[in-house]
């Protein structure tokens, strides 16, 4: 239990380092780090697949691709635009407002109790894997459907339009 | 545009086929050349311990003769200065003094005799000059020095060493 | 007992990083060696008997050389740029088995660090995890030419990963666990290799391997003809090094997983038809996994003194729309035929 308030510990001081630091890079760094004591909160769930699975697609991939944008960039100080205080008072009413709804939302399911998970082992891949193509099957293909269309359109949104180029 | 000599040659590029496009064959063949050469005997010289043998006709550092006797052969003609291209030898000249003989060959000789290793092609046109047969390009390479003026070489370096012929003969026989 | 153990894994753990570090610093003389009979000259041999001693002699070197770093960099992470590819690169060695069980004793040694039940997938994302020590260190350097470097290694390497992964899923089709231990005891003998049952995937890895580890002809994120070295331009000192070492340990791990996963890693043939004992087995298998690796090694450095550098288009070209969907293929034409021989055979 130690352990993880330890990482919980860590994994919300990242969080606040990466929204407080002023370097973009430096915020995308914290945020890999944050990634990092995700996979470990995962491995402590013994869920295997997933924390390597966050490993390397989050860390590995997406937050790589985050950091090679901002170097492209080239973000600093004079670049960064002026926010106005009536963006500044949106924001925060903005951030209580999903506040509320979270801690509502928290409240209504803490009504139902908390699972107790039988299976232990559900985590590690074969398991994963069996209940993934048999129980949530659908669910499952459906989700692959939604990733397939959200690629198609990034290429069809990358591509030049034969007429313009 | 129209070749006017009419023998431009229309290099033909064709697509690459299939195979070709697989890159994988070039592949393989350069692999195949390189560890063929991988096993191949060494062109390097382990320098320090193997050195290169000259070639025959090697043209290196200068050597001004001796004859049988030991005697300086040049006269001072300066027609090896004459001669080079590069402007690299000067000589001042002195004549023979009683009591010389054994030294000098000829009633003239040089008394100053520098040649400048910077200038020098080692194009060997002195040692074709030379009536006396007093100077060949004989020697091995010129070594690096670390000052210009240490490439001047004088009579000190360019004389060969005293060698006693008939001494030599005796000793022989 | 538990104190047995954690000693056992400690001496193992050592032991691999020994080994490790050895072979990636020979790598080095190697390297040089191997560049020098390929292009008919003999490479160093000054330091000691065939050069033997030159790994040494260029580690202080680099040892003694001015520690640089640049006024405008930044120096945290200037410095935990190479630390991170240092990093990753050792601990990915951890969950490849080097052998089969040694039995002392009663005690029954298992040469491996970590038997992980998703042992591929962490070597994967540690690969992944590897490109940070590069960018990082490119863009801290605060030079174009390191950040040019940095950039092309991002972009190169997640290219790859997904050949690489794509290439990986077509193998564990066939395998059916992603434990390396598991693997590497299903290619028993030498008919049961992967290679037999997978050479598209296999060529697929190999060249998405060559990627990862940034060696030629992949190597543009440091290449010295157009970046002056890339990444590492500012580095100096040991930090340098570092850098070096990493791309060294990362041959070496990729060409023990090449061999794991499709030579057969510690397996060789007729190893149950000698009549040996189970301790004499296990330490011929070691003896062979190395041999299998260093003859990776060999190949990659082959590779590289024969094969000119990609341009930046061909590589996205070769990464994109050729090894992607023969990867696809490779996994379909798997599934089809695991099919047909699990109905008709």
């Amino acid at each position: 239990m130690s352990i993880f308030y330890f990482v919980a510990f860590l994994s919300i001081f990242f969080a606040l380092m990466t929204i407080f630091a002023k370097n973009p890079v430096h915020s995308v760094l914290y945020l890999v780090i944050t990634f990092f004591t995700f996979t470990i909160h995962y491995i402590l769930l013994n869920a295997q697949f997933l924390a390597i699975v966050n490993f390397i697609v989050y860390m590995g991939a997406i937050m790589v691709l985050f950091l090679f944008v901002l170097m492209l960039l080239n973000l600093n100080k004079d670049t960064e635009p002026l926010k106005s205080n009536l963006v500044k008072v949106m924001g925060v009413i903005a951030g209580m407002c999903l506040l509320v709804t979270l801690a509502g939302s928290f409240r209504v399911l803490q009504a139902t109790g908390v699972d107790i998970v039988e299976n232990t082992e559900i985590g590690l891949v074969g398991n994963l894997g069996k209940v993934l193509f048999s129980e949530f099957l659908l669910p499952f293909e459906i989700s692959s459907i939604l990733l397939l269309t959200a690629m198609v359109g990034a290429v069809l949104l990358a591509k030049n339009d034969p007429k313009n180029a | 545009m129209q070749s006017l000599s009419n023998r431009k040659k229309v290099l033909e590029q064709k697509p690459m086929n299939f195979w070709e496009r697989m890159y994988l064959p070039a592949i393989a063949r350069g692999l195949s050349i390189t560890i063929k050469y991988f096993f191949q005997p060494k062109a390097t010289y382990k320098y320090p311990e193997v050195q290169r043998p000259y070639s025959k006709n090697f043209r290196g550092q200068h050597s001004l003769k001796r004859d049988e006797e030991g005697r300086e052969r040049c006269t001072a003609c300066g027609l090896c200065a004459l001669s080079c291209p590069a402007e690299a030898i000067t000589m001042i000249s002195a004549e023979r003094q009683k009591g010389e003989e054994h030294l000098y060959r000829e009633e003239k000789y040089a008394a100053v005799y520098e040649i400048n290793m910077l200038r020098c092609i080692f194009c060997g046109l002195c040692e074709e000059a030379c009536p006396k047969e007093a100077i060949f390009l004989d020697g091995s390479h010129v070594p690096p020095e670390q000052l210009r003026k240490d490439f001047i070489y004088g009579k000190d370096k360019l004389v060969e060493p005293r060698f006693d012929y008939k001494k030599e003969q005796e000793t022989i026989a | 007992m538990e104190s047995a153990l954690l000693l056992e894994k400690t001496i193992l753990v050592v032991a691999v990083f020994a080994i490790t570090l050895f072979i990636a610093m020979y790598s080095t003389l190697v390297e040089r060696k191997v560049a020098g009979f390929m292009q008919a000259r003999f490479g160093p041999d000054r330091a000691g008997p065939f050069g033997l001693l030159q790994p040494l002699a260029d580690g202080g070197k680099f040892f003694f050389k001015e520690e640089i770093i640049p006024a405008g960099a930044h120096k945290a992470l200037f410095i935990a740029g190479p630390t991170i590819a240092m990093f990753t690169a050792c601990i990915s060695s951890a969950v490849i088995p080097w052998g089969q069980e040694l039995t002392i004793g009663d005690r029954v040694i298992t040469l491996q660090v970590a038997d992980i039940n998703v042992g591929v997938l962490y070597i994967f994302g540690v690969v992944a995890l590897g490109v940070y020590g590069i960018m990082i260190g490119g863009w801290a350097s605060n030079n174009k030419y390191a950040l040019m470097g940095a950039v092309r290694a991002a972009s190169q390497s997640i290219s790859y990963e997904i050949g690489m992964g794509l290439s990986l899923i077509a193998l564990l089709m066939v395998t059916g666990t992603l434990s390396l231990k598991e693997i590497v005891a299903q290619q028993e003998g030498f008919v049961n290799w992967n290679i037999w049952v997978q050479p598209l995937g296999f060529l697929i890895f190999i060249v998405c391997a060559f990627a990862e580890c940034n060696r030629v002809p992949f190597d543009l994120a440091e290449c010295e003809t157009e970046l002056i070295g890339g990444y590492n331009v500012e580095y100096s000192s040991m930090k340098l090094a570092f850098y070096m070492f990493a791309e060294y340990i990362n041959m070496f791990v990729s060409s023990s997983l090449m061999a794991a996963l499709y030579f057969g890693g510690y397996n060789f043939p007729f190893m149950y038809d000698l009549g040996l004992s189970q301790n004499w087995i296990t330490i011929i298998g070691v003896l062979v996994f190395f041999a299998k690796i260093l003859a990776f090694i060999f190949f990659f450095m082959w590779i590289r003194w024969t094969v000119p550098r990609f341009r930046y288009d061909q590589l996205m070209r070769l990464g994109w729309k050729i090894l992607i969907p023969l990867a696809v293929a490779n996994i379909v034409l798997t599934g089809i035929v695991t099919i047909v021989k699990d109905t008709y055979f």
